[in-house]
């Protein structure tokens, strides 16, 4: 069967995409690699453990409440590895049907097709590499919120949270709420900076209360809010026992960091859809119309992964998206009708979710501070050094110094690295457009040999005609 | 004005360049992109007897020995060539029957390859799987890790003086010669065409016809893991070939075809290719069930019409001549430039070049 729409993840984009499709009459199937629709901010916890409700969890509640009513076809659980069809296609061949590759929750591979596609992927977490980055108790923003919310786990019992954006703020609220000692935060941004959002953040008072609440909570507790200051260093023998700040070492078992996001164009790449470098959306995005078309027909982006703009921007961008695949697909007679509402959502909660947004662009500064034997791909150990080195030998783009040094060739893919990694060629090539990015391939996460395999007989395998002697 | 000017800088390219500036021409290298970021760049870096054509068994044994002493000619380039016995491994008679065949034809034309039972092929490469009826067994084999070519040979022809203009691109040639660029008219004595997949359009600017067919290669490779295999794997039919590098990544090749073309480059996997190259790997050494594939890719090859090496003067043209469409190309790729600089300079090549007379005749005839 061919579906009419496929929609890749399952965040507020995505339910919103989903939901707004299947409603409209349209078949539409939604894959999700986590167990439960949510996606980052709105973070079902598994089945069996109950988590406090929270606004976030209680607007995910309604969220998966609108999609389950839709009649959405909704696969959990399943966790996309390939995309295909669409462009990708023999020249002079009609563009095909899109194709998604997921793995099922049973670990077998599977396969959807679709006449649209509308990519609701996330972000992934940005971390500048510093020197101690890799120790054990280190660890990410993004993975500190599941561990958090999923879970209900603490990271460590004494975390210094550091990094940049309203999310250093969410977490150590929610490290004091779990019972946690938090020595410290550590903000990229100045109180100045914070002073100027305060106007882009005034159209969405719940979350500027929100944030107001949190930082009450900080100073009730005692907790020290550094502006303006970063992490110099991690250290510890086997695993985290300090951090640096200024000229204080601060004592504590586990670092949550992060830099901002980064929109996840793993998918918009692998498609070639044109691409732009957009620092304050989060890096490079791909090229959309105001209705969140990509360059490729067919294809659409929504929420983070097309431009950081933040949960509550991102359900509106989901059903422009899905508006125009409608459209597209000679399916939704008035258009201009249907997307009035959500575009002018969009732009309200884009404008706030904007503001936060180049408060978590990446820092340069941040990149020019990393000494000469940090590691930065951590998968392949490449260090700063070397990848400078790499430059000096010729490499002027990101493909070339993966190439030249394996920088990003790793399971993550560039994921972890290539942000710190495309900086410091940027800063060797000329700027980050030049520097452009790595290729888009398959598979989109690893994905395991045996999977893939299944059963078979030597007689199923097609192998070719022999090449001539 | 220089002596030479080498358009496209693959291993065919950067080889016939260094071996040029080394005998003392003036020699300019453009390419379009990056130094071998195309196919010299993206290829499985097999180094093997058992896939190349027999034809040019002669070529690739004498450059074996170049790419595993890379280092003492390209100023200390190196590509990690390792040397390693490779096998050629059959699952029935019919392939069994293929594999004796083309032991032979490469056998006389000097690889030594010898045809081992199963406990044998086990014995030199114990990750084999035990449904192997047949191998062919080549201790001259081996395998490089082929995206560090560019870095080998960029110093290697900056300190022989080449002048090396990446990023600048060509699209046309008129007679004299003036090389057109985008940054401008190039002006040399000799062109040397070696342009990989791109030769027929190269050959177009001179009014040539040269077909050349495109083939679209597949490559996968796994995360690192302990160690499940020690040789250069590959099946009778040609296949497959399969390494394990010493970060423990596996790279599985065999010249799969994906989709891609010239202008697009290699653009997707198709599902049935992809699956069926992950089997046959899995089929031939089974502890591959325990890999995750990381990344798969594509890259372009080049094939003229009857699959031989397109090396040589360009007829009716004085001073242009050509470099490329050789199958396992990266393997015999320096011995390959090498000769055709011998050429160049008017000495006469250690072996015979491969001319593409024959080709351009077959095209008239047609
Ligand atoms: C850790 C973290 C905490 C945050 N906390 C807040 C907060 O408290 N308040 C706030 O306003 N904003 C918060 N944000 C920002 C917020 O998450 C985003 O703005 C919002 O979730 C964007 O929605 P989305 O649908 O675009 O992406 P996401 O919510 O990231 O959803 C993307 C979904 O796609 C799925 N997916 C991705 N790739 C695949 C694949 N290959 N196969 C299958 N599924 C896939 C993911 O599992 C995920 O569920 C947070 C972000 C992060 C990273
Ligand atoms: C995926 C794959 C796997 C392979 N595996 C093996 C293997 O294991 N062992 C083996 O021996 N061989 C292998 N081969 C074959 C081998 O890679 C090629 O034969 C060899 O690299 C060809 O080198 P080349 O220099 O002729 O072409 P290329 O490396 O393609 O170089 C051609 C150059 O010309 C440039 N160019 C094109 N147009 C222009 C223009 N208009 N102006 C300027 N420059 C231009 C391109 O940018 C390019 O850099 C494989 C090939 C592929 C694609």
């Amino acid at each position: 069967m061919i579906y009419d729409i496929a929609v890749l993840g399952g965040g507020p984009a995505g339910m919103a995409a989903a939901a707004e499709a299947a409603q409209r009459g349209a078949r539409v199937v939604l894959l999700e690699e986590s167990a439960a629709p949510g996606g980052q901010v709105y973070r079902a916890p598994p089945a069996g453990f109950t988590v406090p409700p929270d606004a976030d969890s209680r607007a995910g509640d309604a969220l998966r409440a609108t999609l389950r009513q839709s009649g959405a076809e909704v696969r959990t659980g399943c966790r996309v590895w390939g995309v295909g069809g669409g462009p990708l296609v023999p020249m002079d061949t009609q563009a095909a049907p899109f194709r998604l590759d997921a793995l099922a929750p049973d670990g077998q591979s599977f396969a959807v097709q679709a006449r649209a596609l509308v990519l609701c992927a996330g972000t992934h977490e940005r971390i500048i590499a510093f020197p101690g980055w890799t120790l054990p108790g280190v660890l990410g923003l993004a993975a500190a919120t599941i561990l958090l919310k999923a879970h209900g786990m603490l990271p460590g019992r004494r975390v210094v949270v550091a990094g940049a954006g309203p999310l250093l703020y969410a977490v150590a609220a929610k490290l004091l709420k779990a019972g946690a000692e938090v020595p410290a935060v550590v903000d990229l941004a100045h109180s100045r900076e914070w002073a100027r959002a305060l106007p882009a953040l005034a159209v969405r008072p719940d979350l500027l209360a929100r944030g107001l609440l949190w930082r009450a909570q900080m100073l009730a507790r005692g907790v020290r809010v550094v502006s303006g200051a970063r992490i110099a260093a991690a250290a510890g023998g086997e695993a985290l026992e300090r951090v640096l700040v200024g000229d204080t070492w601060i004592d504590c078992d586990a670092l949550c960091i992060g830099h901002g996001l980064v929109p996840a164009t793993e998918a918009t790449r692998a498609f070639r859809a044109a691409h732009r470098y957009a620092a304050e959306a989060g890096g490079w995005v791909p090229v959309l119309d105001g209705d969140q078309r990509c360059s490729v027909p067919f294809l659409y982006a929504a929420g983070d992964g097309a431009g950081v703009r933040g949960a509550a921007a991102a359900p509106a961008s989901g059903r422009l998206a899905v508006l125009a695949a409608l459209h597209d697909l000679g399916m939704l007679p008035d258009h201009a009708g249907a997307r009035a509402a959500p575009a002018r959502d969009f732009a309200r909660a884009a404008k706030a979710g904007g503001a936060m947004a180049r408060m978590m662009a990446l820092r340069p500064a941040l990149v020019q501070a990393i000494p000469p034997e940090t590691i930065v791909c951590r998968c392949e150990g490449v260090t700063r050094a070397e990848i400078e080195a790499a430059c000096a030998d010729g490499a002027a783009d990101m493909n070339q110094m993966k190439q030249f040094t394996r920088c990003g060739m790793g399971p993550c893919q560039g994921r972890l690295c290539g942000e710190t990694a495309a900086e410091l060629v940027a800063m060797h090539c000329g700027g980050r457009e030049r520097a452009g990015f790595a290729t888009g391939r398959l598979p989109l996460r690893p994905v395991a040999m045996d999977a893939l395999l299944g059963d078979f007989d030597y007689a199923d395998i097609p192998v070719p005609n022999a090449a001539p002697i | 004005m220089f002596d030479v000017a080498v358009i496209g800088a693959g291993v065919m390219g950067c080889s016939t360049a260094l071996f040029l500036a080394r005998a003392g021409m003036k020699v300019v290298l453009l390419d379009r992109g990056a130094i071998c970021r195309e196919a010299s760049g993206v290829n499985a870096g097999t180094l093997t007897m058992q896939m190349t054509r027999a034809a040019l068994i002669p070529y690739a044994l004498r450059a074996h020995e170049m790419w595993l002493r890379m280092p003492e000619w390209c100023d200390g380039g190196h590509v990690l060539a390792t040397g390693c016995p490779g096998l050629s491994v059959a699952f029935t008679e019919h392939e069994a029957a293929m594999l004796e065949e083309r032991a032979h034809f490469r056998r006389q034309a000097g690889a030594p390859i010898e045809l081992v039972t199963p406990a044998r092929a086990r014995e030199i490469e114990p990750g084999l799987s035990d449904r192997v009826i047949a191998a062919g067994h080549c201790p001259i084999d081996g395998f490089t890790s082929a995206y560090l070519t560019g870095r080998a040979f960029r110093p290697a022809l900056l300190n022989a003086g080449v002048e090396l203009r990446e990023n600048c691109g060509v699209h046309g040639i008129k007679p004299g010669f003036a090389v057109e660029t985008a940054a401008g008219v190039v002006q040399a004595k000799r062109i040397v065409l070696a342009g990989g997949v791109w030769l027929q359009d190269m050959a177009a600017w001179l009014g040539v016809t040269l077909p050349i067919k495109v083939l679209v290669n597949q490559l996968v490779v796994t995360e690192r893991m302990p160690q499940v295999m020690r040789t250069v794997l590959g099946v009778a039919s040609g296949l497959l070939s399969l390494k394990q590098y010493a970060n423990g990544s596996v790279l599985i090749g065999g010249g799969w075809q994906g989709i891609g073309d010239r202008a697009r480059g290699g653009l997707a996997v198709k599902p049935e290719s992809f699956l069926g190259n992950v089997r046959l790997a899995a089929h031939t050494v089974p502890a591959l069930r325990d890999a995750r594939v990381v990344r798969a890719w594509l890259g372009l090859e080049a094939e003229t019409a009857d699959a031989l090496p397109a090396i040589g003067p360009i007829p009716g043209i004085d001073d242009a001549w050509i470099i490329g469409s050789v199958h396992s190309g990266y393997t015999s790729g320096p011995y390959l430039g090498k000769l055709l600089a011998q050429a160049i300079c008017g000495e006469a090549p250690e072996l015979p070049l491969f001319p593409i007379d024959r080709l351009l005749a077959q095209e008239k005839a047609a």
